[in-house]
């Protein structure tokens, strides 16, 4: 019997548009379902990205969902000593912050143009299962029971990863790897409007700090911290509180906006394709597990996986087998640095503020023309070899 | 477990970090499942402060 049909992507942001249309281009009939009742909002997200991570994935530029163009980095130690990354050599690689509820609904509009279908305020609740085959999904659509088949499911349905681990591929993390956030959108700051900044250290226990700037005085203020090194509920908002109290830069600033949220630094899944089930973006567990970033690497997988969909379907085969290409894909871009940062993130948690002081200083002598992991990873070999000695191999 | 309305700000970061698959969130409603064993793992992590044991202040 024919499915209902022939892929059905759970969760519309940027991993999930990107499979969605790339599928579609190749004559799938697609549905995309979203929980919420507006794609991109409300806001789980720092937004920063950049530019090489969005060509990559495709992805052209358009100024309506730029935020700001940022000029370089800011690393700030515990003591206050600064590494600054000036990217005004660099090219065209620079970072930007984004706009995401105006970003993900351009990405979901780009498969509604590829003739993918899009359903909002529908939940995917379970998997519908064949043997060890996914052939669908239970879903409510306005509170209203249905089941819908297809020849394949596409997990992309964030941080939560409930649709993977429904049909047994278990994503579970443990506390080691998950980072957990809260972020004020903030007006009438005094930061500089086109540095990102980054506060390390015991401010933000395993994670950090950031202000990501959103145009002339307003910026992205939050924090991240490693689920394993909170003792209470609500901690984390109360390390970003004392902090912009201590920070007069942030302390003359008022919230626009405040949210939440978790982030996955593990390595990545293990098995992200089985009959009929694909697992892209974050549920995938392919954020970065250093920047916390998933949006350029949740991107390129949803092209990935759209493309790879798009030829099983067209030889009307979801198998395992033959959705392989697309786990190989990804793996062949992104692997071995997601394993790398997560070696340097398990590392850099060891330690000390004042060892943090330290590496921080060295490395603001150091020249780093471009705002990259690999790159830092690379000054604080040639400087500190002792920290970096476990993973050199991946540097 | 008890839901604070009030302070839960749907962001998720409780369903996707618990062990047993066991919570729920519907756009803007929590709900647990039989499956929660109590750990406590959300609770500690909740960004928002908005999760308590049942039985416990």
């Amino acid at each position: 019997m024919k499915p209902d049909y022939d892929i059905i992507v759970v969760g519309a942001g940027p991993a999930g548009s990107k499979t969605a249309k790339h599928a579609a281009m190749k004559g799938a009939r697609v549905l995309m379902i979203e929980k919420r009742q507006e794609i991109g909002a409300s806001l789980r997200c720092a937004e920063g990205v950049n530019k090489k991570g969005l060509a990559k994935a495709g992805v052209e530029i358009d100024r309506r969902w730029v935020s700001a163009d940022i000029a370089g980095a800011k690393l700030v130690s515990p003591g206050g000593k600064v590494f600054r990354i000036d990217e005004s050599q660099a090219g065209n690689e620079v970072g930007m912050v984004l706009e995401r509820h105006l970003f993900d609904k351009a990405m979901a509009a780009e498969a509604a143009r590829a003739g993918a279908e899009i359903w909002l305020k529908t939940s995917a609740v379970d998997v519908i299962k064949d043997g060890e085959t996914v052939v669908g999904v239970k879903a409510l659509r306005e509170g209203e029971p249905l089941k819908l088949t297809a020849g394949c499911v596409v997990a992309a349905d964030g941080f939560e990863s409930q649709v993977a681990r429904w049909a047994g591929i278990d994503t579970t993390l443990k506390t080691g790897d998950i980072t957990t956030c809260y972020q004020y959108r903030m007006a009438n700051l005094k930061t500089e409007p086109d540095y990102c900044e980054f506060i390390i250290g015991s401010v933000a226990p395993g994670g950090y700090i950031w202000v990501f700037p959103k145009g002339d005085d307003t910026a992205n203020v939050g924090i991240g911290v490693l689920a394993s090194k909170l003792k209470k509920p609500g901690e984390v908002k109360a390390y970003l509180d004392s902090w912009i109290k201590k920070d007069p830069r942030l302390s003359c600033g008022q919230p626009l906006e405040a949210l939440a949220g978790g982030v996955s630094v593990s390595p990545p899944v293990e098995k992200s394709v089985m009959d009929g089930l694909v697992l892209v973006g974050d549920s995938a567990r392919i954020i970065d597990p250093i920047t916390g970033g998933g949006i350029a690497n949740g991107l390129l997988a949803g092209k990935f996986a759209g493309e790879v969909l798009g030829d099983c379907f067209q030889a009307n085969d979801f198998s395992e087998k033959a959705m392989m290409p697309y786990d190989k894909k990804w793996r062949d871009a992104m692997e071995n640095r997601l394993w790398r940062n997560w070696m340097a993130k398990e590392k850099f948690l060891t330690l000390s503020d004042k060892t943090l002081d330290g590496v921080i200083e060295t490395l603001s002598t150091a020249h780093v023309d471009k705002m990259s992991v690999h790159n830092i990873l690379i000054a604080i070999k040639e400087n500190h070899p002792e920290l970096v000695k476990e993973f050199e191999d991946l540097i | 477990m008890i839901v604070s309305i009030e302070k839960c700000m749907h962001c998720g970061a409780c369903v996707g970090s618990c062990p047993q698959n066991a919570i729920f969130l519907n756009e803007v409603v929590l709900q647990f499942n039989e499956k929660c064993n109590k750990c406590g793992r959300c609770v500690r992590l909740c960004p928002a402060g908005a999760l308590t044991m049942e039985g416990k202040k």
